[in-house]
């Protein structure tokens, strides 16, 4: 469990992470979405007590991170591929991390196991591949069996094979009743990995809310509408309050109604519905909308002057 | 490298229950930790050894030196001789290398990322910098004293060739080997607190050197009154003097001396905590 309240980060200028605030639940696959720049990594750090937030709290288990005495026990972190020194094998890496928690030396060759790195533990870690590194930082977070975990950008380097371990390993865990964080800038991999997602740009709170819920409003409601008499059926929808659109094909773009009125329109107009299709934004698309207002490299455009979506948390617990 | 793409991890097969370590069983478990990230790596292993084998190796070349040209020697050199610092000179070259060692035991954690994964595993950070600080200190005293230990004894086998050698048990001899190793722990640790001062090994690097030579040499261009009011706090000024049979004279005695630069070592220690403490890591 991981209780973020208000947090700031400031660098200089720079305010890394605004006011911000969620929790990581038991049980459950929060998948942590942003562009870049956007305060991640940042939130990430802070959790683990290498950054000291500017303001706000972070709680891990009920408790500050740094007074912890056995932390790799209460929570695993995957921060970033490389936090290794390129002439130390795996194994001592993982070792020393084990005896300063208490951890018995048998653990090590066990996750060493688990992430597939039993056969290259005793090479130089600057000798492995990007994959492999981030198969050694993802060891170093399961060492201690904590409850909860965060990873930075766990597939980052992985191969498609890789990726599937990754995201069975997140969703077995999660089901395990533990608290699972995972930061992506894939939203495909987040749709089939998280249960809920926590989405942020330039430091701020954009959405707090399930994958569902996160693509329905995004998407806006737009329905797809063909049929016999398209004119005579644009028109009854126009009447009814709908902006409607003309694709290409000559479908009809309907935004402003749900598809069950659209169907109403068209049986008061006597008109044949070929086809009525309800769209469903990606989770892509629906992030790039979202976001598209709090992107870094459109920071000239001046703050306050972004869309609603960027000011109001959609679906916020609070 | 076998790809485990089995579907459910198996829990940990019943880790003991974590509990709450006292501070004493942490600093413990720190202790074993700071250890083992010295001893992995190849380069401290191969820095101790540099430093034995430079200790040892240009004692063992003044020595001979001394040995094949003590016929040709005058009076007054013959008169002025220092069999046990002649044998353990080598220190000069040593303290450079420790030097850079001590750095290099910190500067590596930010350089190579491990600084996260440390403090991720022990966030008390002064716990995690005094028992790093406490085992590279022993380290260092034992390779130190080993290698001075041996150069001396070697030295002085060369020596007797020509019946100029001395011995452990003559006055002042054990206090200027022990010295001598005391005096290279000390510039391992000013690298140490230098590297946690700066993150960067560098610049940690050319400060050891500028502390420990530059600043003797430019002393030297003082005018004379000054310089001898400030030369002898120089660090290796002051530090060098308990391994000195016939110290200059106008220095500081041998145990203030060494003093003195174990002073400097904890100043730079303790600049460097408060940025370990303070700084973002």
């Amino acid at each position: 469990m991981i209780e973020i309240r208000q947090l700031s980060k400031r660098y200089g200028d720079t305010l890394a992470v605004d006011d911000l605030s969620f929790d990581v639940v038991p049980g459950k696959v929060t998948g942590f979405l942003g562009p870049n720049g956007a305060g991640k990594s940042t939130t990430m750090r802070a959790v683990v007590g290498l950054d000291r937030p500017t303001h706000g709290s972070v709680r891990v288990n009920g408790h500050r991170y740094a007074d912890s005495r056995a932390p790799l026990r209460e929570i695993g972190a995957l921060l970033e591929a490389r936090a290794v020194h390129p002439g130390r094998s795996a194994y001592s890496h993982l070792l020393f991390l084990a005896r300063s928690n208490g951890i018995p030396r048998r653990r090590v060759a066990e996750v060493l196991e688990q992430v597939g790195l039993d056969s290259v533990a005793r090479r130089r870690a600057g000798k492995f591949s990007l994959g492999m590194g981030q198969r050694l930082g993802i060891a170093a977070a399961l060492l201690g069996d904590p409850p909860t975990m965060i990873f930075d950008e766990p597939v980052n380097g992985l191969d498609p094979e890789g990726i599937i371990w990754v995201r069975t390993l997140l969703r077995s865990y999660a089901a395990q009743g533990r608290a699972v964080l995972v930061s992506s800038h894939l939203m495909a991999e987040m749709a089939l990995t998280a249960d809920r997602l926590v989405v942020i740009g330039r430091g701020r709170l954009i959405a707090d809310t399930t994958v569902e819920e996160f693509v329905r409003r995004a998407s806006g409601g737009q329905v797809l509408v063909r049929s016999g008499d398209q004119s005579r059926l644009r028109s009854g929808l126009v009447a009814a309050g709908a902006r409607v659109t003309e694709e290409p094909d000559g479908t009809l773009l309907v935004e402003g109604l749900e598809s069950p009125q659209v169907g109403k329109v068209a049986a008061e107009l006597q008109v044949v519905l070929h086809e009525l299709t309800p769209q469903q934004a990606s989770l892509e698309q629906a992030f790039m909308e979202l976001t598209a207002d709090s992107v870094d490299y459109h920071a000239h455009a001046g703050t306050g002057s972004g869309s609603p979506s960027a000011g109001e948390p959609i679906g916020a617990l609070r | 490298m076998t790809a485990t793409t089995g579907p459910a991890p198996a829990p940990a097969a019943a880790l003991p229950p974590a509990g709450r370590p006292g501070l004493l069983a942490q600093s413990r478990r720190n202790l074993a930790a700071e250890w083992t990230k010295l001893v992995s790596v190849r380069s401290t292993v191969a820095s101790l050894l540099a430093t034995a084998v430079v200790c040892i190796g240009f004692g063992m070349l003044t020595s001979w030196a001394r040995t094949a040209r003590w016929d040709h020697a005058g009076r007054l050199e013959r008169l002025n001789f220092q069999p046990a610092t002649t044998s353990i000179s080598g220190v000069f070259l040593a303290q450079l290398v420790i030097g850079s060692l001590g750095v290099l035991a910190m500067s590596a954690e930010y350089t190579t990322g491990t600084i996260r994964a440390t403090l991720s595993a022990t966030p008390q950070r002064l716990v995690m910098y005094l028992t790093k600080i406490g085992v590279f200190a022993v380290v260092s005293f034992v390779v130190s004293l080993v290698s001075v230990t041996a150069a001396f004894l070697l030295g002085q086998a060369m020596l007797s060739r020509k019946h100029i050698e001395t011995t452990l048990s003559a006055p002042g001899v054990l206090q200027n080997v022990v010295g001598a190793a005391l005096f290279l722990v000390a510039v391992s640790l000013l690298g140490l607190g230098l590297a946690a001062l700066f993150r960067h090994t560098a610049g940690a690097i050319s400060t050891v050197f500028g502390l420990m030579l530059v600043l003797t040499i430019l002393a030297n261009f003082l005018p004379a009154d000054w310089r001898a009011d400030i030369a002898k706090y120089l660090p290796l000024n002051a530090g060098m003097v308990i391994w000195q049979q016939h110290p200059e004279p106008g220095l500081l005695g041998p145990w203030t001396g060494l003093g003195v630069l174990f002073g400097y070592a904890l100043i730079a220690l303790v600049a460097g905590a408060v940025v370990l403490v303070r700084r973002d890591a």
